[in-house]
């Protein structure tokens, strides 16, 4: 069995009697009560998410703008300094080899936020892309703490331990502040919950320090620790994606609906061919959400069955805690993807009877 | 009460038994949002699934500690599975059962010998 890796706040989650389980290679608290708790807190109030596992690949230098740009599929140029996007990144075959982050410092510095599974595949990947750019490329995942702070009441929270005004961060905007407790921090105001909060990356060496501050001063408003489990019926509900579930090698962003995050006038970028050539000949598949008609809950590659055959699969699903509902996400022929169509999900050898409804799922005005 | 390997608990109740999972098993689970059984008045060999139990992140199927028949549900639990959660060996019990097999019954482990089960997996 390979190692697995823990993150600096491993004991932290231990003292707060997480459930720890392997987790893509690392050791990671699932819960701490239960799912469906932890989900509602952050609906209402707020949760801290240790996402330290997540991966940062910085860019440096006179191409490291250019260079992203010709890595992902947003346009890190379109930027102002300080400001966020989210972008898939394509192989050449126009697959998705990861979805992530482009923090955009100057035109000379530019942060990827990946996912903690792929940060070695993507690390590999972009420093064989690298050619004649002008860039030094750097993983410091390690080095790296990230916690989400996300809920209703998550600025609230975050203010008390910051004298600057955090209601001057719009949302996919960011700022590099020191705490009160004089760590320095980059506080963006992004997540992956659907709702208002924010992602916060320090030094590793104080993430017990800072999650322990943060937990003391959400404690009158409710704040609670938040495992992966309601972290992905979380980022469900909101239909943002899961790499490895909704996105794959095999996977365009095009079929998953990402058609915003691909910017076709940029010069050019990995993928950008496959990409023009499907979008012009049309879309063979595409992700639709549905939702079950009778108690059932769809779970991650179960078939969809379309006129008693085969037509596609489940990406994710679950029981959404908030909108107590059973709903999925998943691939279907493109001309069967309209609202309303009707399809089986074969449950455990069942088929069972779903509609195509309208995404996301749960939507919250953000700040803007 | 007599539990199995596999976590399920089975209890006389009146003239019937009653059968669940565990609370180890609850907590294990977590999240259980629907339960699902076999049909009522079918014969199901002991180590056969009796049911599944879903829960936010998993489906987990739950099997006849002895040879039975079903007689009845746990109605409550049509609208409140998280009564499995909340009271697994008491109020959240899943069927009610007519057993087959009496010495079947017997073999299974006691509360305390079950104790001690858990404490080498």
């Amino acid at each position: 069995m390979e190692d697995l890796r823990r993150t600096p706040l491993y004991e932290v989650h231990k003292r707060y009697n997480g459930h720890v389980v392997p987790f893509a290679g690392w050791e990671m608290p699932v819960r701490y009560t239960t799912i469906i708790d932890e989900h509602n807190a952050v609906r209402t109030k707020a949760g801290l998410f240790d996402v330290s596992h997540m991966g940062e690949i910085i860019l440096n230098g006179s191409d490291a703008v250019k260079f992203a740009d010709h890595l992902i599929t947003n346009n890190v140029n379109k930027l102002e300094n300080c400001q966020v996007c989210y972008s898939p990144m394509c192989n050449k075959n126009g697959g998705t080899v990861d979805d992530l982050l482009a923090y955009k410092f100057s035109a000379h510095k530019v942060i990827l936020v990946v996912n903690a599974s792929n940060t070695d595949k993507d690390y590999n990947w972009v420093v064989s892309q690298k050619g004649n750019f002008d860039v030094k490329i750097e993983n410091i995942s390690k080095e790296t703490a990230q916690l989400a702070l996300q809920g209703p009441l998550a600025q609230k929270i975050l203010q008390k331990l910051i004298s600057y005004d955090l209601s001057k961060i719009g949302f996919f905007h960011f700022k590099e502040l020191t705490f009160k407790n004089k760590i320095s921090a980059i506080v963006s105001r992004t997540g992956y919950t659907g709702e208002d909060g924010f992602e916060i990356y320090f030094t590793a060496l104080k993430a017990a320090q800072m999650w322990d501050e943060i937990m003391e001063a959400g404690k009158e408003d409710g704040l609670k620790p938040i495992g992966l489990g309601a972290r992905d019926t979380l980022r469900f509900e909101a239909k943002l994606m899961l790499y490895g579930n909704e996105l794959t090698d095999d996977i365009t962003p095009l079929e998953a609906g990402l058609k915003w995050a691909i910017d076709f006038d940029k010069d050019d970028f990995i993928g950008k061919a496959p990409l023009l050539k499907e979008k012009e000949e049309g879309l063979k598949r595409y992700l639709v959400g549905f939702e079950m008609e009778e108690k059932a809950i769809p779970r991650h590659n179960y078939k969809v069955i379309l006129d008693d055959k085969e037509a596609g699969f489940v990406s994710s699903g679950t029981y959404a805690p908030f909108l107590k509902k059973y709903i999925g996400l998943g691939y279907v022929p493109y001309e069967n993807r309209k609202r309303g169509n009707e399809l089986y999900i074969d449950i455990r050898g069942k088929l069972k009877k779903a509609v195509i409804v309208k995404t996301p799922f749960y939507r919250k005005q953000y700040k803007k | 009460m007599k539990f199995t390997k596999t976590h399920e608990w089975i209890e006389k109740a009146g003239e019937n038994y009653r059968a669940g999972i565990s609370n180890y098993a609850q907590e294990a689970l977590s999240d259980i949002i629907y339960v699902e059984s076999e049909q009522i008045d079918i014969e199901i060999k002991k180590g056969e699934r009796l049911g599944s139990l879903e829960s936010v992140k998993s489906a987990e199927d739950f099997y006849a500690p002895v040879d039975l028949r079903i007689v009845k549900f746990n109605d409550k639990l049509e609208d409140a599975a998280e009564l499995v959660n909340s009271s697994a060996e008491n109020e959240g019990w899943i069927v009610e059962v007519k057993i087959l097999n009496e010495s079947q019954f017997n073999e299974l482990m006691d509360e305390e010998e079950y104790k001690k089960y858990l404490e080498t997996i």
